[in-house]
């Protein structure tokens, strides 16, 4: 290339344009657009009309073309339908209910990949989010069901202690990488059972956190009324503050990230350790503490799945919570408003599951759509080759590392 | 030794030879001696060494639960001790005496749970094998690709896809060798996406192994959901492979019925295993991987094609990790289930390390991890008071507290996770 040593300033509209057509947000929609036309073949695939009618493919195409389409029309409207607007209803109550479903399932994926995210850009990977969440849901679940506390302080406490059980399981894990030099994705992945292992007993002692009367399984009891996270739009919605705290979350990220001396000391260590060292930064204590707040961002969600309910808690309670996560953090390309959008999406799928399930269509469908969305994700060149975009810019190091700096959508 | 720290997946600050092993030998020792033998049960154990139906059938050994931990107990006392005396000489503690402190522990830990029970010994054993076959060969996959410098989150995937094609294409086909076959070639194809997006593209390799687990996860559930539920007569009831007793070495007491009275994934693994250490330490394709796994430059300066070698690794480990995956339906209970391999990849990855990414430590460690899930279930039977949840995390905590160092060395190939880009 001819402009490889332009400085930033020379060609900037050319550079902006392939900026934006080779950068995060346009590879994340197109990736997204894959994920759903994959998903589209495999509606297509599982529908018994189009089967049978490629049979005679030859003879009548648009028998099965028919079929096809219908499957797919059906497929992504029963999506639609279970988590933006659902046209079919009686009541607008009912037809705006899975908007407000979608946000609920959103707010943990928000919050905890915003956890994923902050890591990321600190250069690190953390699988844990799954033992994070469980061992902040633990302590969360001590305080709303074993300790009474006045209406209100009782909330505020609960999550507190959700925010800092995740956040100081998460320190364990910057402290064994800063200590030892052990890798955080093996040292989170073994947590993680650990944490499974813990909770799963606190839930089944009696004297520790199982519920009154409860029988053999391991179950809590349900978080006291005063501990709940309130619901937001009255009784008949389900959604409940969990949503506002991701909210939060994501404007906290964002000052964090891009406003605060913290943050930049983040990006630094993540862009380039040694360099970091070089300049001052004590890069194993920003590992701690990265690992730290990366964790607190998980006991968000920790707050979510534990005060959320008005029934007791099993074990699962982290659902697959951890690893989508790292989904919505690479689809958000770590940055706050990435991460919104990312999680809504995810959230998305999840409250379409019950409408797709009516038309006769299996909601991990949408398991399908998310693994390729992420698959589009990690590899860019695939993505590239697919919608012939331009290969990314090539600069000379010190421009890559200022460009690196200056732009936010910079993580993965 | 120097002291070296590599940036690697599992990097490790190598220390010449510490007193943490013997330390916390001597101190799993005490609690032992005094836990199970001084203030331990004295109510008696009966080991049961044999089924009813074994050739040469041995008699119970009947003995006080309190006797048997203050015999292992001074055993282990005795252990740690040498440890202490070789650190001093400047010696590591070799792997089989740790290996056999682990046997000895678990032992008294289990005299202490069958206190006023009989402990089946053959029963625990032999479904410990069985639970282990899967976790080690998926354990291979990850040493073979760890070992030429990819790492391989992406096992999970692997076993998932093994498990799920060999349970269904053996059903469709009517023949579980179709189905074995698939199968492996299913996670290969799957392990050569993260060798091509690795090594071609340089996608980080740890994103690109969570990706595919989650793409592998995606679409057997969403399969599974859509048609193995409805359709299980025709799509996913493929039955399990025979057990062959191999005469002779069946009859052997105790280790006999364990070991040789096996389905063909089983055998299979045992042949896979010593090739496997043959040849990365004994052939010059063994010598010419671990090159690339150690130092790519180098192994490229001496004429090395460092990315073919690569992917090969990968490829042919994804072979062998899909073989795990189909041990996990048609060699154990046939059907596949919903997320059948629930984790044992990243308990595989484990594996790998706590072997030290060599293939005969990393199946003893399945086989550890084999017996903490079998015990779970067994101690939940005959004592329900006790703890099990502490039982299932034992071997996560070992695991943890090996890559932090504590229990002797253990060091990842030096360019694991590290792209290799050709200057």
């Amino acid at each position: 290339m001819s402009d490889v040593n332009a400085t930033p300033t020379a060609g900037r509209g050319a550079a902006v344009l392939r900026e934006i057509m080779s950068g995060g947000s346009t590879r994340a929609i197109l990736s997204v657009v894959a994920g759903f036309v994959i998903g589209a073949i495999f509606m297509v695939f599982s529908s018994e009309e189009f089967l049978a009618a490629a049979q005679y493919f030859t003879s009548r195409p648009t028998d099965a073309l028919g079929a096809a389409w219908t499957a797919i029309a059906e497929g992504y409207s029963a999506l639609f339908r279970g988590s933006i607007y659902n046209y079919k209803a009686d009541s607008i109550v009912a037809a705006i209910r899975p908007m407000t479903e979608t946000l609920r399932f959103a707010g943990p994926l928000i919050a905890s990949g915003l956890g994923i995210a902050l890591a990321f850009r600190v250069g690190l990977f953390n699988i844990g989010a799954s033992g994070q969440l469980l061992f902040g849901a633990l302590w969360a679940t001590w305080i709303s069901t074993r300790v009474s506390l006045p209406w209100g302080i009782h909330l505020v406490v609960a999550v507190l202690v959700a925010i800092l059980g995740a956040a100081a399981y998460g320190a364990v894990v910057g402290f064994l990488k800063a200590r030892t030099g052990a890798h955080e994705v093996i040292v989170t992945i073994m947590l993680n059972y650990i944490a499974a292992g813990i909770l799963t007993f606190f839930f089944r002692t009696p004297e520790l956190l199982r519920e009154v009367d409860g029988g053999g399984t391991p179950k809590s009891d349900a978080p006291a009324v005063t501990a709940q996270l309130p619901l937001l739009l009255g009784s008949e919605f389900t959604l409940h503050a969990g949503f506002i705290l991701a909210i939060v979350g994501v404007g906290v990220y964002w000052w964090l990230m891009e406003r605060s001396t913290i943050g930049f000391r983040f990006r630094m260590v993540g862009h380039n350790a040694d360099a970091a060292r070089t300049a001052g930064i004590n890069v194993e204590r920003t590992f701690v503490f990265a690992m730290a707040v990366s964790g607190a961002f998980v006991g968000l969600a920790a707050a979510n799945q534990a005060l959320g309910v008005q029934a007791g808690l099993t074990p699962d309670l982290d659902g697959s919570i951890g690893f989508d996560a790292i989904t919505v953090a690479l689809l958000g390309s770590s940055t706050a408003p990435g991460v919104l959008l990312a999680g809504l999406l995810f959230g998305a799928f999840k409250a379409g599951a019950p409408q797709m399930q009516v038309i006769g269509l299996s909601p991990e469908i949408t398991g399908v759509v998310q693994g390729f969305i992420v698959l589009f994700i990690a590899a860019p060149p695939l993505v590239r080759a697919i919608f012939r975009l331009p290969p990314p810019q090539k600069t000379t190091v010190i421009a890559d590392w200022w460009h690196k700096l200056t732009t936010k959508g910079d993580a993965q | 030794m120097s002291t070296v720290v590599t940036p690697g997946l599992f990097s490790l600050v190598d220390v010449s030879v510490s007193k943490k092993t013997p330390y916390l030998m001597a101190g799993f020792a005490v609690f032992v001696l005094v836990a199970f033998g001084f203030v331990g049960k004295t109510d008696t154990v009966a080991f049961q060494w044999s089924k009813e139906d074994d050739l040469i059938h041995l008699p119970d050994f009947i003995v006080a639960s309190n006797v048997v931990g203050l015999v292992l107990g001074t055993a282990l006392v005795a252990i740690a001790l040498l440890s202490f005396v070789l650190a001093q000489r400047k010696r590591v503690t070799p792997l089989w005496l740790t290996l056999i402190f682990g046997l000895l522990a678990v032992v008294a830990l289990l005299a202490w749970l069958a206190a006023g029970n009989t402990l089946p010994f053959a029963f625990i054993f032999g479904n410990a094998v069985v639970l282990a076959v899967p976790l080690a060969l998926g354990a291979m996959g990850g040493i073979m690709s760890e070992r030429v410098g990819v790492v391989n989150i992406a096992i999970e995937g692997q076993l998932l896809t093994g498990a799920f094609l060999a349970a269904v294409v053996g059903s469709l086909t009517d023949n579980l060798y179709f189905g074995l076959i698939v199968a492996m070639i299913g996670a290969a194809l799957l392990s050569m996406v993260l060798a091509v997006f690795s090594i071609q593209y340089l996608v980080d390799q740890i994103i690109v192994g969570v990706v595919l687990n989650v793409l592998v996860l995606g679409i057997t559930n969403f399969l599974y959901a859509q048609w193995l539920s409805s359709d299980g007569q025709n799509s996913n009831f493929p039955g399990t492979f025979p057990i062959i007793p191999i005469p002779g070495l069946s009859a052997i007491p105790i280790i006999g019925p364990a070991l040789f009275e096996a389905r063909i994934t089983t055998y299979l693994a045992y042949l896979i295993i010593p090739t496997l250490w043959f040849i990365l330490f004994k052939t010059r394709l063994g010598l010419r991987a671990r090159a690339v796994g150690e130092h790519p430059l180098a192994a490229d300066t001496v004429g090395i094609n460092v990315a073919r070698t690569r992917f090969w690794w990968v490829t042919i480990g994804g072979l062998v990790a899909g073989l795990g995956g189909a041990a996990l339906t048609i060699g154990a209970v046939g059907a596949f289930g919903r997320n059948m391999s629930g984790g044992q990849g990243f308990i595989a990855l484990a594996v790998v390390i706590l072997g030290r990414w060599h293939p005969f430590s990393a199946a003893a460690a399945a086989l550890l991890f084999g017996f903490s899930i079998v015990l779970r279930i067994w101690a939940n039977q005959v004592s329900p008071g006790i703890p099990t949840d502490f039982i299932t995390i034992v071997p996560y905590v070992v695991t943890l507290i090996a890559v932090v160092g504590f229990v002797g060395r253990v060091r990842a190939p030096a360019a694991t996770g590290k792209p290799y880009i050709k200057g």
